[in-house]
């Protein structure tokens, strides 16, 4: 299993993820780097994600959407706050609203992620900050139960293929 | 929807405004573990007796905590109500992580395979999605 461990902090609203990766970190830092590779793991199944930018600087910006499958729309963005290639980064995660401008009456959170090789491969570690309960209800609400149970059913049998 | 009943707005606001305290945030987890009187939690602050109050009545309002009268002093409690909900919504979140970090080996995995001369085994490859840095090791 990759995920080796998820802490969660219901009081302090975090949620660190904990993952081994076979491939060295260079392999999985480009995952991110490159949109093509990121929107084919970073949306639910259901509701894939397409990024329409990815200016993987400091203070750059990543815009993104998802699709469901009624062919709704949701819109988000990154705004990277560091990078240390190919170590570490850590970006701002928001609404875009229908102007394509930062939807600042709905919440963001912050994500860190971090790169370290382990045993032969890669350990991931993000570290995910709520603003608050509302905020994290609303991301939620951004995705989807059904394309979650739909994602499980959908990696079952990318892994059994494999 | 995925967290069921939603409260209103107004509640949203109190349990946010309530929990966007790093006091009131220590002085829930304090009372979710075992019931404290004001005055035992004023002893643990360097605030004065008035300010901890203040916070209690922020997160009694908020619904996170309970006051009950014993003898002279007031008793502080936890609900776990609260606390459940919050727990119930990192537990989708894990989900998606979840998913999210399974999809991402198996796309790590198809460089494997492809090297290997198999086909890939990531059945979400999006066609017509080109790319100038993904790279695809190219088939023998």
């Amino acid at each position: 299993m990759p995920v080796v461990d998820i802490q969660k902090d219901t009081k302090a609203l975090t949620m660190k993820v904990v993952a081994q990766f076979a491939a060295p970190v260079a392999r999985v830092w480009a995952a991110y780097a490159d949109p093509r590779q990121l929107e084919r793991f970073w949306g639910p199944p259901q509701w894939p994600a397409t990024f329409t930018r990815h200016d993987f600087t400091v203070g750059g910006r990543s815009e993104y959407y998802m699709t469901g499958p009624k062919g709704e729309k949701s819109a988000g963005y990154w705004e990277f706050l560091s990078i240390d290639e190919p170590h570490a980064f850590e970006v701002k995660d928001g609404f875009l609203g229908a102007d394509g401008q930062a939807d600042a009456k709905m919440p963001s959170m912050r994500m860190r992620f971090t790169f370290e090789p382990h045993d032969g491969g890669t350990r991931m570690t993000t570290v995910t900050h709520f603003p608050s309960l509302e905020a994290l209800e609303q991301l939620l609400n951004m995705g989807m139960e059904e394309g979650l149970k739909a994602a499980m059913a959908q990696i079952d049998g990318v892994l059994a293929a494999s | 929807m995925v967290v069921g009943r939603q409260p209103s707005s107004h509640d949203l606001d109190q349990l946010f405004g309530a929990l966007a305290d790093a006091t009131r945030r220590d002085i829930l987890a304090r009372v979710m573990d075992a019931d404290a009187s004001v005055s035992e939690l004023a002893a643990r602050y360097a605030m004065s007796f008035a300010a901890v109050q203040k916070h209690v009545a922020v997160l009694e309002r908020a619904r996170l905590v309970t006051k009950r009268k014993d003898g002279r002093a007031q008793r502080v409690a936890g609900n776990p109500d609260a606390v459940r909900k919050a727990n119930r919504l990192l537990a989708q979140f894990e989900e998606r992580w979840r998913t999210r970090v399974a999809r991402l080996d198996a796309l790590l995995a198809t460089d494997h395979n492809a090297a290997r001369g198999r086909p890939a085994a990531d059945k979400q490859r999006r066609p017509a999605c080109p790319s100038s840095t993904s790279r695809r090791t190219p088939r023998p």
